[in-house]
């Protein structure tokens, strides 16, 4: 047990940093911001403090990336096993070319974001905007990358059901595309905040960064284990 | 705006439409009242079902209500095993203790105004509801509801409707509904980790949160390293199902004479990847009810937990063994045997912070001054069943004993008991503690001693002898053991006939429950504000709690969860919100 009596001075304050954003970038916050708390529409009182600190969406996104990894990693080690399970029938497949040029726009497209999150830190919101939004252009061609080598696989006779590398190298493109396209949407939505309430563009753009981040480096593993594993 | 949770933070107005105000709530505490009465809803389908497979069993050719001819058919009890299973543990043994009471008091308890993300929290809501009609439905659709058991191992899972009624559109119902159920339960761990992690209040450290709080957290992180897992394998076997694919599927299984046209799965990776998440989800049952026990006992023999420290490193500790497990439940697959030492190990190791909790939890009743109120009766009876069940589990934990005993009535008995009953006593223990302060009255405590003697001898009655049918050699899933000679001796049919007797009466005894709960909500006597003379914050505000939990005056804490009788002290119990002035402490 904590002992039964503790001094005033001992009592620890959770601080939560600035509040107003994060303590490393300071965005001109549009007047009264935070007066109208909430994540997702619900009219809140005005005036004063919101309910949920700034860093809480950070840890959300940790979070729920944690969740993430273990969904594909679950899928990772069927690969594995399904891969490994004697005759098994697998057939190895050899991923189209075109994935290498998607690979590279992906990562392009982190280091966009990473220009983008300079930008504003130093307080140029057209610099900001201009990378946030090559970002997203380069999201949209990976996504179409990602069809045209679907394209090319089905051109070639191979779909979904007709080997076992094949059915995770459409499980693996679709859930990891499907993902990214979450991610294309955040990524549009935080373009859009006109009027943030209490999530900051600070925050907002900080958050959606990480998940884009972490999506470019899971593409770039799965992309590894079809091309080393396979 | 410098810090968060004490510098006045705001919910804003109460919503005031009946719509926004009772069903798309984001208040975390008209949530927490839907998932309980979601689970409740759900517990009265999964009584029902329990009782027409007693019934069965006790009487096999018994004619009831609603069955073709009235008749049971072997498929038919094996969709009531799938579906009592499947009802019980998603939408009763995870929605009640974690999603329902720790959606309402984990944030009273930490201080906070409500979820850190409550728009999220009210989607995990619907989707779970989503996914509970999408289960039910599975009994009205052509063909009834699957048979592949709450586990639902393939190849009798992905092959479709050749291999029985229920596995066509009832097992792709099914698999719908658990995929929704996972979604739904990654939301709401994230909530839970996120606002235990950011929105306690200030001076609410770590080791001043209450047990509760603690076993939600864990509880949380077990659900999103779990429900993910159990996705995933829900999508490859839905592609298995509908798109011609073989993860699961062997190569040249033949059904009705025919041979199918699949190639080289692997049934064993769907049981991997199953019991990956299906022994963290035995945890994600029972550890609310350990948190609630540990706080129920300590308010009612007045005295502190025993060992918080312990305690709290001990669910911790049994969360992180709860990942390394897993295999315990395949020890019949014809996996290597080292594999299976390998679990065994672990899984006995399991026993250490089990024990841990359980004497420490002697350790708090030893020398306090007990009250024997119901939710009290209730937090015993946990212990008395998480034990029972546990010593079971020792058994089965080592390969050579669970071989012969695996499909066998013992561990129907072992499961139940450690699983089933011992959390559905730490649903009502919580019931019971915390029905005040949810509806501002008090439910009647006559009633509830009454309920709790019932089910407390009534459980055991039922369970208690499976575990020798079990050692006898009954096997488990079997609609009827007409035939079946060594089980067809007289004293087996009045072991069954005597479990289904002691089911029916305990099932009765469930509407003093449903009656004590829906009439003390109008006709309860008016609650104070702590009624119990507890510590935690949730008592220190109004019963029922107002729309932003503290009326404006955020607490800050003071002292740990459970300081009672301290020498000294004015009142036998002191507040954590309580200043040292506050609490009458001479220094």
């Amino acid at each position: 047990m904590a002992p039964a009596t503790v001094i005033p001075e001992e009592i620890e304050l959770i601080n939560t940093g600035s509040g107003g954003g994060n303590d490393r970038i300071s965005v001109p916050r549009r007047p009264g911001g935070g007066g109208n708390g909430g994540d997702g529409g619900v009219p809140r009182g005005g005036g004063g403090d919101a309910a949920v600190p700034q860093r809480a969406y950070m840890t959300g996104m940790t979070v729920a990336l944690a969740g993430i990894l273990m969904f594909f990693m679950a899928l990772v080690s069927a690969y594995i096993v399904r891969k490994g399970f004697p005759n098994g029938g697998w057939q190895p497949l050899e991923p189209p070319r075109i994935l290498w040029l998607t690979t590279l726009v992906l990562l392009a497209s982190s280091a966009t974001i990473v220009m983008a999150r300079r930008k504003m830190e130093d307080h140029d919101d057209a610099g900001f905007r201009y990378w946030w939004r090559v970002t997203i252009v380069l999201g949209l061609l990976f996504l179409a990358g990602q069809l045209l080598a679907w394209r090319e696989l089905v051109h070639a006779g191979v779909y979904l059901s007709s080997n076992p590398s094949s059915s995770f190298f459409y499980l693996f493109t679709a859930a990891h595309g499907l993902h990214l396209l979450g991610g294309l949407i955040a990524l549009v939505a935080v373009d859009r905040m006109r009027h943030p309430r209490h999530l900051t563009l600070g925050t907002a753009s900080e958050v959606v960064a990480v998940y884009w981040h972490f999506m470019d480096g899971l593409w770039v593993f799965l992309f590894l284990l079809l091309i080393v594993g396979r | 705006m410098s810090s968060q949770a004490h510098a006045a933070p705001h919910v804003g107005a109460a919503p005031t439409g009946f719509v926004r105000k009772y069903i798309f709530s984001v208040d975390h505490k008209v949530i927490g009242i839907q998932y309980y009465l979601l689970a409740l809803s759900a517990v009265a389908v999964g009584i029902f079902l329990s009782l027409l497979m007693r019934l069965h069993l006790a009487w096999p050719t018994m004619h009831l209500p609603g069955f073709v001819g009235g008749l049971m058919t072997p498929e038919q009890y094996l969709s009531l095993v799938t579906m009592h299973g499947t009802i019980m543990i998603f939408f009763v043994l995870t929605t009640a203790p974690q999603s329902g009471f720790g959606n309402y008091f984990l944030p009273i308890q930490i201080g906070a105004p409500d979820m850190a993300f409550p728009v999220i929290n009210m989607l995990s809501f619907w989707v779970t509801f989503v996914a509970f009609v999408f289960m039910l439905g599975a009994f009205f659709v052509p063909g009834g509801a699957p048979l592949g058991g709450w586990t639902n191992y393939p190849p009798l899972s992905g092959l479709g409707e050749i291999t029985g009624p229920g596995e066509g559109m009832g097992e792709t119902f099914w698999l719908i509904s658990i995929s929704l159920f996972c979604l739904a339960s990654l939301m709401g761990a994230l909530n839970f980790i996120a606002t235990t992690i950011d929105l306690r209040a200030p001076g609410m450290s770590l080791m001043r949160m209450p047990l509760t709080v603690w076993a939600w957290l864990v509880t949380a992180i077990l659900g999103l390293l779990a429900f993910g897992v159990l996705l995933a394998a829900g999508i490859l076997l839905l592609l298995d199902r509908g798109a011609g694919t073989s993860f699961f599927i062997p190569a040249g299984v033949v059904v009705s004479d025919t041979v199918q046209n699949h190639s080289g799965g692997s049934p064993l990776l769907w049981q991997h990847l199953f019991w990956f998440f299906g022994h963290p989800e035995v945890y994600i049952a029972i550890l609310p009810g350990m948190g609630v026990a540990s706080h129920v006992l300590s308010t009612f023999s007045r005295k502190p937990v025993f060992g918080y420290k312990a305690m709290v490193y001990a669910l911790c500790a049994i969360g992180f063994l709860g990942f390394m497990v897993w295999g315990h439940h395949m020890f019949v697959s014809g996996m290597s045997p080292y594999s299976g030492l390998a679990f065994s190990f672990l899984t006995l190791a399991i026993g250490v912070p089990s024990a841990i909790k359980t004497f420490n939890w002697l350790g708090t009743l030893w020398g306090g001054r007990i009250q024997f109120t119901t939710p009290m009766l209730y937090a015993l009876g946990f212990v008395s069943l998480f034990v029972s069940g546990g010593l079971s589990g020792i058994f089965l934990a080592q390969p050579a004993v669970d071989l012969y005993l695996h499909d066998t009535y013992f561990v129907v008995a072992h499961f139940h008991l450690i699983m089933g009953v011992a959390a559905i006593f730490g649903i009502f223990a919580a019931t019971y503690f915390w029905f005040p302060k949810m509806f501002g009255r008090m439910m009647n405590d006559t009633l509830g001693r009454l309920h709790f003697w019932i089910t407390f001898i009534g459980v055991y009655c039922i369970f208690m002898p499976m575990h020798f049918i079990g050692i006898v050699g009954h096997p488990r899933r079997y609609a009827d053991s007409t035939g079946v000679n060594y089980l067809a001796t007289p004293l087996l049919h009045h072991a069954h006939v005597f479990m289904t007797v002691a089911a029916l009466v305990t099932a009765t005894a469930q509407l003093l429950f449903f009656f004590n709960f829906f009439w003390s909500l109008k006709w309860g006597a008016k609650a104070s504000e702590n009624p119990w003379h507890a510590t935690t914050l949730e008592w220190t505000i109004p019963s029922p709690p107002p729309h932003d939990n503290f009326g404006g005056n955020y607490p800050t804490v003071y002292r740990g969860p459970y300081e009672f009788s301290v020498p000294g002290a004015q009142d036998d119990f002191i507040p954590q919100n309580l200043t040292p002035a506050q609490a009458g402490q001479a220094r």
